[in-house]
């Protein structure tokens, strides 16, 4: 057809106009899911023994012992990595004003408000994240949700809750457990390199923390369990089309949450330093 | 029909209509089934009746209609009143749907744990008692994954029937099956029926099973329902499109030529 092309160029515009917009919406419809998740979570903790439906305690921790203490020796061994690298990286810069000594205070710093709470937060994104998406849409798949319904038992009370329950828990605790390993990985190398005894580093280690730096790691924490256990569960249980649906949402929760982690530390570091 | 009429209906549809998205799915379907029947609903894929049996469950909010079970209008109900509701239904799902986190005992038992505060031992003998009727003793510490399809549906069954409910709903129970497998399980289920006195609805396309299983037969078709009726009546029906169904014969729809030619060029 010879269609004048200003015709086409319009038209074009004009569905590329709607896309966005249908982008937008389902962005929005997402964001709105999630919260709406999290209420309904929040409800079955609070009212739960109230409607004879509590959200049980035993499977809290049978969460909590996935995706907190199974998690353990691999945190242990990257936070401590971290730690090492800082101090490698913070003597060689502080080397050019003769302030070596100085790394404690950055060691200390960095690692409490900001290596900690993200290394050991996209850890358990890519690790418990991504199988809390892939459970959850497998069960949809199978069936399974549908047969908790028609038991009577509410999913986001049988399932959603303990999981939210236990990454709030978790989270914080590995994020403290982060924070000694890394102090300990910057005092092994200090120590190797200038040669400072421990005592003396985590002496003045303690001198400069104060529970400010911790707290912020912590608080921070908090906000990515949050993250990590809504898109986790956000995306397992709106998923379509058989084990690639189950493929795909496994990776786009943990794309989508690494990505909202690394932006809310941001927003936070901002604000909490203010 | 006057001997049903006697009876307590357990499941009222009334005027029951569906979308999936923009498309409708099932346009005004009527049905009653009466306590201490076993009702089989069949139809082709895309008939609808797959739609039909997850609105009985109470999994989606129809469009317009309502649905009774045990006198009471689901499409109305708070969630707790269907949660009361729920404790009186069993559903064996056609893939089985045992949770595979679970052993085969734990799946059974899960119904008891929720809606009852019967000590362990006792939930232990009533899991024992329900795998004992379906042929499955001995097998409550397997995992899922470890049993056979057949094994499958019967444990889901058994788990359907944990609570002695009043009504049960099967969905495909012979499909994926071997001939003898699926003939054990239409066994079955009649002796389920005669032991606990519950009403069943059934769905299935196999001829074989819902001919010797059903009380009456619903035949949907494109979201309607062209009879409901005894077997033998179903069987007799002179009605172009049950007969195809029955026959295994391909259905020759009408052609319309303009329609043909729109949906080939995208045109409308």
């Amino acid at each position: 057809m010879a269609e004048p092309s200003h015709i086409t160029l319009t038209t074009q515009l004009r569905k590329r106009i709607e896309q966005f917009g249908l982008v937008v919406v389902r962005g929005i419809e997402e964001i709105g899911y999630m919260f709406r998740l999290l209420y309904e979570a929040l409800e079955w903790v609070v009212l739960g023994r109230q409607r004879q439906q509590p959200v049980r305690v035993s499977s809290v921790f049978s969460e909590a012992m996935q995706i907190g203490i199974q998690a353990v020796p691999i945190i242990a061994i990257l936070c401590f990595s971290i730690g090492v690298m800082l101090a490698i990286q913070g003597i060689e810069t502080l080397k050019t004003f003769g302030a070596e000594a100085q790394v404690v205070l950055g060691i200390a710093l960095s690692v409490t408000r900001e290596f900690s709470p993200l290394i050991v937060s996209i850890l358990v994104a890519g690790r418990s994240g991504s199988a809390i998406a892939a459970r959850i849409g497998t069960m949809l798949e199978s069936q399974e949700i549908d047969a908790l319904r028609v038991i009577g038992i509410n999913p986001v009370r049988y399932l959603a809750a303990p999981i939210m329950l236990a990454m709030l828990i978790s989270l914080p605790c590995l994020v403290i457990l982060g924070d000694v390993v890394g102090l300990l990985g910057g005092a092994v190398y200090t120590k190797i390199d200038l040669n400072l005894p421990l005592s003396v580093y985590f002496d003045r280690t303690f001198e400069v923390l104060v529970v400010d730096d911790v707290m912020q790691g912590l608080i921070k924490s908090v906000v990515f369990a949050l993250i990590i256990s809504l898109v986790g569960l956000a995306n397992g249980f709106q998923v379509q089309g058989g084990a690639e649906g189950v493929g795909r949402a496994t990776t786009r929760s943990v794309v989508m949450s690494i990505s909202l982690i690394v932006i809310a530390d941001m927003v936070f570091t901002y604000f909490l330093n203010r | 029909m006057t001997d049903n009429a006697e009876k307590i209906p357990v499941v009222e549809v009334e005027n029951l209509v569906t979308h999936y998205g923009d498309r409708m799915i099932l346009k005004g379907v009527s049905l009653k089934i009466y306590q201490g029947e076993i009702i089989v609903i069949m139809g082709g894929s895309g008939s609808g009746k797959s739609t039909l049996l997850r609105h009985l469950l109470g999994l989606h909010k129809p469009t317009s209609g309502c649905i009774r079970l045990l006198g009471k209008d689901i499409t109305k109900l708070s969630n707790q009143e269907m949660y009361e509701i729920r404790r009186h239904m069993g559903v064996a799902f056609q893939g089985g749907a045992l949770f595979g986190s679970m052993t085969v005992g734990e799946n059974v038992m899960l119904p008891l744990r929720e809606h009852t505060d019967l000590d362990e031992q006792t939930m232990q003998i009533m899991t024992r008692l329900k795998l004992e009727v379906v042929n499955l003793a001995g097998f409550e510490n397997l995992m899922p994954s470890e049993l056979s399809g057949g094994m499958i549906k019967r444990a889901a069954l058994a788990r359907a029937v944990v609570m002695d409910p009043k009504l049960l709903f099967f969905d495909e129970p012979s499909a994926g099956l071997d001939p003898v497998a699926a003939v054990e399980l239409d066994e079955l289920i009649l002796k389920l029926r005669s032991a606990l006195k519950m009403s069943m609805v059934v769905v299935t396309h196999e001829l074989d099973s819902a001919f010797k299983i059903a009380d009456r037969i619903t035949v949907l078709d494109q979201g309607d329902i062209l009879m409901t009726d005894t077997v033998e009546n179903v069987r007799n029906s002179d009605n172009p499109r049950i007969q195809s169904l029955l026959n295994r014969m391909p259905r020759d729809d009408a052609v319309d030529t303009d329609e043909y030619l729109r949906r080939l060029t995208g045109y409308n």
